[in-house]
């Protein structure tokens, strides 16, 4: 980026007046633009006096080069940036950034599509963005993924490495995820294990929200920094409350209102699904607030408990997806995950009693479904 | 003879590379392989067999559902379990649009720029481009100022002089053939399509909470309620949303997609007689009518056709599959040139070829993390094309008028489908049947709840204390990229025993104990290239079957093969 400082910012001068933007230029209405950076603010979590400043951001950057790597991936999170609104793709790719490899979307193949790589992490070496999709496995000397004959480990190493920061897109790259639940056959791990000295950001979830990632970005452009974090590296304007603390069935919860059977009134109703295994109380992520598809639906709200997709090790930790969670934090929802202590669990479980669970739980081990109360 | 290698294949799911002999202008030999490896279905073992979906979804997040249905329905089998006749009808409209979605989002985003130059866009006349949109197609952006401003933001994007993507391409390739405004017309309908998949697939969220990975499968049926006195339950207002996006989808695939892939096939002709493949082709069949379970009741048929005899329909008959090891980077107890059937399979996964930083894979040897599953010992194609074949030999009327009607509009004979171009085109027919197809499934679960019927879930297994203590099963699905098969065992609980055979397993294969090359192979022998140097025609037909790799390598590891015999459906 040509107005990067040199403490990993990028200065935002004021605009100037009456001139068309590089947007409008662009063939995009300054309507549309500032529509779209009311939205941004919006997903940052940001007072909606902050769209100008973003417009300003956005107007001045010089489209920061962006390349995207998919190691032990399906592809989940690429679809998912597919369905990203605020921008879209089309505007991403044309407008926001320079997305300079992506093996899903590029026109290059081979020998070619690697050029354009390595010329990126070459010419723009600490100015460009990688994002990482899918785990990298660490055994057997990384054979069991390899791109152009180079190991995931090797090119992860040298693109991480160099980059101005490296967004772990989903939960395979932020902590390993399916690969590496147990028993794990290829030593699976994520970008912050593989690369230690790298610069990283995690956006899990099973895909991640694509808003979440658009929004990270942004954030970036906006304000020439990264996005305050937890410990797990994951931006607290995501992941800083759970589940529960906002999800739309909570008001169910506090009045004891469970569904019971799938397909029972409460769950046609629309009663809380903690009986039935939601992960909500234990999750931190912004789904009930952020939504996907356009904020058309979610987990909960669709009638399907949360499985936990955003935490390092779901797969594991959090399964089997459908037994209840024998401790479920009774903690407020100013606290993040960072702040939960050993001492809250006994608090948790005294909030808990006053639903009447808690001896459910206490007598009936792994069988759901059952005479709770 | 020259050997070329391209690693990566982009515009495709997943790590695929491939290795071909050139002799002259045109590709002597090919070899298919998969450098990527997770080994999921070990994951799976001694978990809960209710989980199973949430697991296997992740095999691929492109044709994501589709291994989530499978193994719903693997359970299910298992399990002796019938789901209400409306948890059937939302599974038939989640997997008809995914198949639509995976299928226009693969024709203009992963496939259109093998035929499609997009730099050429740039010297196209805007009015003479909205003359040809206006004569092949109804669709309200067809004016001369609309592909005007579509130039313009081209314009002004090349002049920034950071293609991004399209940096590096094989621009100006002479196998290119679009005149100018076909390419800015397909340039701007590749826009469209990006903003159409995201809208569309609204269907997705609505029904089942998000995409990709929805979440709201259950073993007995579906997590999304029907009540319309709710506000959280499918109710009238978002049945509503749904007709409407069906009429978005239909839209679009009648009056873009369709006359997009008719105007550009006809400019490439000679692609109808390239790229043949190895001529069986197998359809398990899908979307029910009913909840039997009868393969009469699929509203797809099930059958095979065997060396290109277009019409002959064949059972299918599974205890016939059986996966080969002779060049994938596993051990097999069986001995060399032995196939195990996937409920016996017993695999390990050894990796024998090159450490990398590598330049060439040891072809005569072992080269890949692909399987090769064969029917009666042959390479079988899946998918749109096999589906199109065995449906209109079956007669099924809606199929067979539109597979006659691209026959006609392009004076083509059904044997030239068995081409390159053939796969693109029948990927577009199935396309069109099924938009049609979605309303009347919609129709039918608004009657029944009409009627008083809102039952989506059947519990009377969900508690794995009224499981037998051993049970098996497996479930099959026609996904986007073809016959999809999961096979499960269940002891005590838990999952024993996971299985899949995945459509890209099929067409990726690398070679059998009997040199047999698989379909990607078969079909890329003889293909003519222009310039060795810039092998573009090598993507043409890999495209054309849509690759999917992460959902084709994937491996169970029993260690115990202990000779199931198998239900026959």
């Amino acid at each position: 980026m040509d107005t990067r400082d040199s403490d990993k910012g990028i200065r935002v001068d004021m605009q100037k007046k009456d001139e068309k933007t590089i947007w409008e230029n662009k063939g995009i209405s300054r309507r549309d633009f500032l529509k779209f950076c009311t939205a941004m603010s919006a997903a940052l979590a940001l007072p909606a006096a902050f769209a100008p400043k973003i417009a300003r951001a956005l107007d001045d950057v010089k489209r920061p080069a962006l390349v995207w790597l998919e190691f032990q991936d399906c592809a989940g999170d690429t679809e998912a940036l597919l369905r990203a609104s605020n921008p879209s793709l089309s505007e991403i790719v044309l407008d926001v950034l320079s997305l300079d490899y992506h093996e899903t979307f590029m026109a290059a193949a081979g020998r070619q599509a690697e050029e354009n790589l390595w010329k990126t992490v070459r010419e723009q070496r600490g100015k460009y963005i990688a994002v990482v999709e899918g785990s990298i496995p660490m055994k057997d000397g990384g054979v069991y993924c390899c791109i152009g004959g180079r190991s995931a480990l090797d090119i992860a190493r040298e693109v991480c490495g160099n980059a101005f920061a490296t967004i772990a897109a989903g939960t395979c790259a932020t902590g390993g995820g399916i690969p590496e639940a147990k028993p794990n056959p290829t030593g699976a791990v994520g970008v912050k294990d593989a690369v230690p000295g790298a610069t990283v950001i995690n956006l899990p979830g099973c895909p991640l929200n694509p808003d979440n990632l658009t929004a990270t970005i942004v954030h970036y452009l906006t304000f020439g920094k990264l996005p305050t974090t937890d410990s797990q590296g994951r931006p607290l304007f995501a992941y800083g409350k759970r589940i529960h603390d906002n999800c739309e069935r909570r008001p169910h919860f506090d009045a004891g209102q469970y569904v019971e059977r799938w397909d029972d009134e409460a769950h046609r109703k629309g009663h809380c699904l903690y009986k039935m295994g939601c992960k909500g109380p234990e999750t931190y992520h912004n789904c009930p607030i952020q939504r996907y598809n356009d904020k058309t639906g979610w987990p909960v709200g669709a009638g399907h408990g949360c499985v936990g997709c955003s935490e390092s090790g779901f797969w594991d930790t959090m399964s089997p997806f459908y037994r209840r969670l024998p401790n479920v934090p009774g903690f407020g929802v100013e606290l993040t995950a960072d702040r939960i202590g050993a001492g809250l669990a006994i608090a948790t479980a005294a909030a808990f009693a006053g639903h009447g669970v808690i001896n459910a739980l206490r007598g009936n081990k792994d069988k759901e479904g059952k005479k709770e109360e | 003879m020259a050997k070329i290698v391209i690693d990566p294949v982009t515009r495709i799911e997943g790590h695929l590379r491939i290795e071909a002999e050139v002799d002259g202008n045109r590709v002597a030999d090919a070899w298919s392989s998969s450098t990527m490896f997770r080994g999921i279905e070990k994951i799976l073992r001694g978990r809960d067999p209710r989980d199973a979906w949430v697991f296997t979804q992740r095999f691929c997040g492109v044709c994501t559902t589709v291994h989530a249905i499978a193994a719903i329905r693997a359970v299910e089998h298992a399990l002796d379990v019938r789901v209400p006749p409306n948890a059937e009808l939302i599974r038939n409209i989640i997997m008809g649009v995914q198949n639509i979605h995976d299928h226009v989002i693969h024709f203009y985003h992963l496939h259109a720029l093998d035929w499609v130059d997009i730099t050429s866009a740039l010297k196209a006349d805007p009015a003479r481009t909205s003359a040809l949109a206006a004569a092949t197609s109804a669709w309200p952006l067809n004016s001369a100022t609309y592909f005007k401003g579509i130039q313009d933001r081209l314009a002004a994007f090349v002049n920034t002089r950071r293609l991004g993507p399209f940096a590096n391409a094989w621009w100006g390739h002479p196998a290119y053939r679009l005149a100018p405004e076909m390419n800015l017309m397909a340039t701007a309908h590749y826009l469209e399509a990006l903003e159409w998949q995201k809208d569309i697939i609204r269907i997705h969220a609505i029904l089942g909470s998000k995409n990709p990975h929805p979440q709201t499968f259950l073993v007995g049926g579906m997590a999304i309620t029907i009540d319309p006195a709710s506000q959280t339950a499918l109710n009238a207002g978002r049945l509503a949303e749904i007709r409407g996006l069906l009429a978005k989808i239909s839209d679009f695939v009648e009056k873009v997609y369709i006359p997009d892939l008719l105007a550009i096939a006809s400019q490439y002709k000679e692609w109808f007689a390239i790229g043949a493949g190895v001529g069986d082709f197998l359809c398990y069949g899908d979307f029910p009518s009913d909840n039997s379970g009868r393969a009469e009741a699929l509203w797809m048929p099930r059958g095979m056709i065997r060396d290109r005899d277009l019409s002959r329909v064949h059972g299918v008959e599974q205890e016939k599959i059986a996966e080969y090891v002779d060049h994938s980077w596993y051990d097999s107890p069986a001995g060399p040139g032995a196939g195990l059937h996937p409920w016996d399979g017993a695999t390990v996964h050894n990796y024998t070829g090159p450490r990398p930083p590598y330049e060439y894979l040891d072809t005569r040897e072992k080269y890949s993390w692909v399987k090769a599953p064969r029917y009666e010992g042959r390479p079988v194609e899946v998918g749109p094309l096999a589906r199109c074949l065995i449906a209109r030999a079956a007669g099924h009327r809606e199929m067979k008028a539109a597979v006659d009607m691209v026959l006609a509009r392009l004076h083509l004979q059904p044997a030239d489908l068995c081409s390159t171009m053939g796969r693109t085109v029948a990927r577009g027919i199935e396309t069109l049947v099924l938009a049609r197809k979605l309303p009347e499934w919609l129709e039918a679960l608004t009657g029944n709840i009409r009627g008083g019927d809102c039952a989506v879930h059947n519990g009377e297994k969900w508690d794995p204390d009224t499981w037998p203590a051993e049970a098996k099963g497996y479930g099959w699905h026609e996904a986007p990229r073809g016959a999809l098969g999961h096979w499960i065992r269940i002891r005590d609980g838990k999952i024993f025993n996971y299985q899949a055979v995945v459509p890209s397993t099929w067409l990726a294969s690398p070679r059998d104990a009997k040199g047999q090359r698989g379909p990607y192979e078969a079909a890329l022998a003889g293909t003519p290239l222009a310039d060795p140097k810039r092998p573009l025609e090598i993507l043409r037909t890999i495209h054309s079957f849509d690759p999917c790799i992460a959902c084709a390598v994937h491996l169970f590891d029993p260690e115990r093969g202990d000779g199931v015999t198998v239900k026959v459906l």
